[in-house]
């Protein structure tokens, strides 16, 4: 396990590890991140949730200082990417979107070569490869190409990289994309286990499941702007009822139908293939639809999610 | 605030002990870290390709020096000493070789590292900046460039076409030749966004191997063409190494020198501001 109790602080009161206030990023005209406030405090695991496009990548890159803001405030640590930006990057860890794993070395040459850019000594290295590999469950793997490993493995290599420098905050873009149940599930019970060793965690996604499995607070991002903010619980709290009951009728009568059951529920939320009621009953909502002699095709009761909450916040799905 | 145990230095301590230097943001004095990724590397690539770098002036110093050479009998060097064709052309294929080794690096593979390795992008995201990366990579170029000299020299030596003992100081002529080069030529390729504009490069390199003193002194031109070519950087390669190896060893050769710690200076800044613009924007 990556040693990270060396970095809790003493004092009670939680520091906040990153600051951003009014963060914007644009490109020529292209407003990417729009004015942006929000914190994060060390040993959380934070999370920005929304759809391709919403800037959360951008403000990814501008924590990691990778990128410059354009307008408002950002400090990590106390200080600011702009002029420190090599301190700032010794105290974080960064799992990019896509692998980019060095492919001419083999997978103990990814970590050990990742440590030399931070100055780290030999001998202490080698112990800390065979400790990241382990807890990346890559011993066995650990003379092959990195073009051998599964994209699961890449993934989790490149997390145990990030770690190398033992870093105070660990940046995860979208961790899981285009991997498969398995593969994640391996993944998330490796960020817990990061989370329970006190590393503040920054996590974008556009999986309502995943953020709802690792994130303690989060923000929901729409075209470069905060929607809401709040733990998951609580922003399904305020945005949404206790359950949802979906309908479908065919495509077709969707929209007729909907017409009809108007009223059933707090609120109706009308989608091109089913009709969503939100409702703290969802039994007694179908009671209620089937009574006036409807016959959906298909109906399920589900709990809430941040899906509906996103759908709520801007009318949109997450993943179209 | 140092925070990890004290018999280690952090990451965070380290980079911290850089704060207020000159240039902080874009360096932390590890360009040998780089160095180290590349000797990583090296070790599962192809031995073919690295021997190639070795290879190319040799085989042709063989074609035109020995070949040809034989038809063409002896020339008159810069100071009017009759030399044999092969002994005037040597050092201008050591030159010639010291150029193309430091381009083939800083653009083929700086380029191929830049856009599918992604090697830049996971560099920067360490506490590595822009000017470590650039003096790694070139840095790298020149370990290349010192051990192909030397071999190069290796060969024409035993085949007695180096008359002069000052002939030793071709080598490090060659490692500023190709430092000028490497540094001047991964700024370029950050400019370049397909292999195809790569082109563009050869369309510069291969008339100025043929026409820049490489195979006949500049005495064939006319004035101003003249004044053209010794512009040049290749031209300013070959007068250095072929006074240092034909032992015309005079104050020109610093002229020539400076040439190159002039390119190697402005070369190097416009890398760091590209890469720079490329990765931390």
């Amino acid at each position: 396990m990556p040693k990270s109790d060396a970095h809790t602080s003493t004092d009670a009161t939680p520091e906040l590890m990153i600051v951003a206030k009014g963060l914007t990023k644009k490109y020529g005209d292209f407003v990417a991140v729009d004015g942006i406030d929000f914190e994060v405090k060390r040993g959380e695991s934070f999370g920005l949730l929304g759809p391709n496009g919403a800037g959360k990548s951008t403000t990814m890159k501008m924590i990691a200082s990778t990128s410059q803001r354009s307008g408002g405030e950002l400090r990590i640590l106390d200080k600011d990417p702009n002029q420190h930006g090599p301190e700032i990057r010794a105290h974080l860890g960064v799992v990019p979107q896509q692998d980019n794993l060095d492919r001419e070395m083999k997978v103990w040459e990814n970590l050990k070569a990742y440590g030399r850019f931070f100055g780290l000594k030999g001998a202490w290295l080698d112990n800390k490869v065979t400790e990241l590999l382990e807890f990346a469950q890559l011993e066995e793997k650990r003379n092959s190409k990195t073009d051998d490993l599964s994209g699961g493995m890449k993934r989790r290599l490149t997390i145990a990289r990030g770690l190398v420098n033992e870093p105070e905050i660990l940046m995860l873009d979208e961790p899981t994309t285009g991997l498969d149940p398995q593969a994640r599930h391996i993944l998330w019970d490796r960020l817990f286990r990061l989370k329970e060793n006190g590393v503040t965690l920054v996590i974008t996604t556009h999986y309502m499941d995943e953020a709802e499995q690792l994130c303690d607070r989060l923000v929901v991002m729409d075209k470069g702007k905060i929607m809401a903010e709040g733990s998951p619980a609580a922003l399904i709290k305020e945005y949404s009822s206790k359950e949802v009951l979906e309908v479908r009728f065919g495509s077709e009568n969707n929209k007729e139908i909907a017409k009809q059951i108007e009223g059933i529920g707090e609120r109706l939320e009308i989608l091109p293939d089913r009709i969503l009621v939100y409702t703290d009953n969802g039994e007694r909502a179908l009671e209620n639809i089937l009574a006036k002699g409807l016959h959906p095709v298909t109906t399920l009761v589900r709990r809430s999610s941040l899906e509906d909450v996103f759908l709520r916040l801007t009318g949109r799905t997450l993943v179209d | 605030m140092s925070l990890i145990n004290a018999t280690v230095d952090s990451a965070i301590a380290i980079a911290e002990r850089r704060r207020g230097k000159l240039g902080s943001a874009l360096y932390s004095g590890r360009g040998s870290a780089v160095i180290m990724r590349n000797v990583y590397a090296l070790k599962s690539s192809t031995w073919l390709v690295v021997l190639s770098g070795f290879v190319e002036p040799v085989f042709y110093l063989l074609a035109f020096g020995v070949g040809l050479g034989h038809i063409i009998g002896d020339v008159t060097d810069g100071s009017g000493n009759p030399v044999s064709y092969a002994v005037y052309i040597a050092p201008a294929l050591l030159a010639t070789s010291a150029m193309n080794g430091a381009i083939y690096d800083s653009t083929w593979n700086v380029f191929f590292k830049m856009h599918f390795g992604k090697i830049y992008q996971a560099m920067l995201s360490t506490s590595l900046g822009p000017l470590d990366v650039a003096l790694g990579e070139i840095g790298w170029a020149l370990i290349r460039g010192f051990v192909y000299a030397c071999g190069f020299m290796i060969v024409v030596g035993s085949m007695g076409l180096i008359p002069s003992l000052w002939g030793l100081l071709a080598i490090p002529a060659a490692v500023l030749i190709a430092f000028g080069f490497a540094s001047v030529g991964m700024g370029v390729t950050s400019y370049l966004k397909n292999f195809h504009q790569m082109d563009y490069v050869n369309f510069f390199m291969l008339p100025m191997f043929l026409f820049s003193g490489t195979f006949y002194p500049l005495s064939v031109y006319p004035d101003w063409i003249r004044a053209i070519i010794e512009a040049l950087p290749l031209y300013q390669a070959i007068a250095l190494v072929r006074g240092c190896t034909l032992g015309n060893v005079d104050v020109s050769l610093l002229w020539h020198a400076l040439y190159f710690v002039v390119m190697i200076v402005l070369g190097l800044l416009f890398t760091t501001k590209r890469l720079r613009a490329l990765f931390l924007k």
